[in-house]
């Protein structure tokens, strides 16, 4: 759906995706690269379980939630990558714990 | 246009009354104000609350009582009627202790309010911590936690779904609710009553009062001089979580849908609905010192509604003197005391007479003078 217009050459950094490395460059979106690795979305939501992708882009909308290292319900699209970030899409309600 | 009863007010306690009515067969007319009017019953809690209340006015335990005794059935018929769930619980609710002086004072509190109503069952049970855990076993506590009051009859339920059940409730039993109508002048006449709105002009020969803050206005009109305040509370709403908390408490209560709910800050701002940073931080730090681990939740939203405050805090029923048929219906606890209202007080309304357990609500008991 989505790809890299240029190659991130020197400023590349591996991310994973509830356990799969992923490429990502330095100073980009979590909410980018979850929009590019399939299957796309990043979230279901509480009630009906519906799928949900990262849309605004700019931190209004709360689609693209996600567990960021640990931490769920993250604005991945306000949280830039950083090299061995672990990210796991968010299913459901969230519990307390994570 | 004319009809038996025309109530003004459609948020919960008009709507409860309406419902009453016009359940009871009668032609019911509910006027409703703008959207930019003090809408108490958009901004509720959620509590259907028995503990803790009436100190001093043991016939507010006993309606209290009585309502929170009639809101299954009342639930179930409304429910029934209008496919409308209400996510009505009566399963108990809890109020947090913090410190063992805290525990005691409370303790003594709800002792106090037993005996004042002298009945047999005293509906309530103190929670030691490890009861307390034990009651909520995926809580785990901040360390102040010395435990909570449980009370027996205290339960909850959705304050919007039931404003929609009794609304829709009310047309299924043939009522008509008009909404942007509201309500400019009152004029009693030998027959009844003339209710004029900017635009339009109703007749009935029963007129019900129940616009909250708005009332004091409309109930002059009818010779009835009714003293109210705003008292505004703010609420918080986080995120939507897996099921935590089993029972809802005095400030904190986890909808059907998840969020956890908190509330309320009690303030005399006058007519003000502003929401603001030093409530929230307020509820949040108060909240987290029950349980830390809702620090880590997002907050959703933050709003603030005012109360229909009179000056001892407990409800107005009275019906005019001089102008029989006219009524005025004022509380801040719409959502508890709902089953009532739209019996007792709709059978009262019907009858053409308050009874006489609800006499200690007229409004004349804030003009004794007080003793030297």
């Amino acid at each position: 759906m989505f790809r890299k217009l240029h190659e991130p050459s020197e400023r590349a950094v591996t991310v994973f995706i509830d356990g799969v490395p992923a490429r990502a460059e330095q100073g980009e979106s979590v909410a980018a690269v979850l929009l590019r690795e399939t299957p796309h979305w990043s979230r279901t939501t509480p009630v009906t379980q519906s799928k949900r992708a990262p849309y605004c882009m700019m931190g209004v909308c709360f689609e693209c939630l996600a567990i960021v290292d640990g931490v769920a319900s993250v604005q991945t699209c306000l949280t830039p990558v950083r090299d061995g970030m672990r990210i796991q899409r968010q299913t459901g309600k969230r519990s307390l714990s994570a | 246009m004319q009809t038996d009863a025309i109530v003004i007010g459609a948020g919960t306690v008009g709507a409860a009354i309406a419902f009453g009515l016009a359940r009871r067969g009668l032609s019911v007319l509910v006027l409703d104000g703008d959207d930019g009017d003090y809408r108490a019953a958009r901004a509720n809690f959620g509590l259907v609350w028995l503990q803790g209340k009436g100190m001093n006015m043991p016939a507010y335990q006993e309606w209290t009582r009585r309502s929170v005794d009639t809101w299954p059935e009342f639930n179930t018929e409304l429910t029934e009627l209008t496919s409308i769930d209400l996510q009505y619980e009566k399963n108990g609710g809890l109020a947090f202790c913090l410190g063992e002086d805290d525990f005691e004072k409370r303790r003594q509190h709800l002792q106090t309010l037993h005996e004042q109503r002298g009945g047999n069952e005293p509906g309530f049970e103190m929670l030691d911590r490890a009861a307390l855990e034990k009651l909520l076993p995926r809580v785990r506590f901040g360390p102040d936690v010395s435990g909570a009051s449980l009370g027996l009859h205290d339960g909850h339920a959705n304050p919007l779904k039931l404003l929609a059940a009794l609304h829709k409730g009310i047309a299924k039993h043939g009522g008509t609710l008009r909404s942007r109508s509201r309500v400019s002048k009152i004029t009693p006449g030998s027959q009844g009553f003339t209710i004029e709105t900017q635009e339009e002009r109703f007749f009935s020969s029963r007129v019900i009062i129940a616009a909250g803050l708005g009332s004091a206005a409309l109930a002059e009109q009818v010779g009835l001089h009714v003293p109210l305040r705003p008292q505004r509370g703010q609420i918080l709403v986080t995120e939507r979580i897996e099921p935590l908390l089993p029972l809802p408490a005095s400030g904190l209560r986890q909808t059907r849908e998840g969020t956890i709910m908190i509330g309320a800050t009690q303030e005399e701002v006058g007519f003000d609905t502003s929401t603001t940073g030093t409530a929230a931080s307020h509820l949040s730090r108060k909240t987290v010192q029950l349980v830390p681990a809702l620090a880590d939740l997002t907050l959703v939203r933050q709003w603030a509604g005012l109360r229909v405050m009179t000056p001892d805090s407990y409800p107005i029923y009275a019906q005019s003197p001089v102008h029989p048929g006219a009524f005025v219906t004022l509380c801040h606890s719409g959502v508890t005391l709902a089953a009532v209202h739209a019996t007792t007080i709709a059978e009262a309304v019907i009858a053409g007479e308050i009874p006489s357990a609800l006499a200690p609500f007229h409004h004349r008991r804030f003009n004794v003078p007080k003793a030297a």
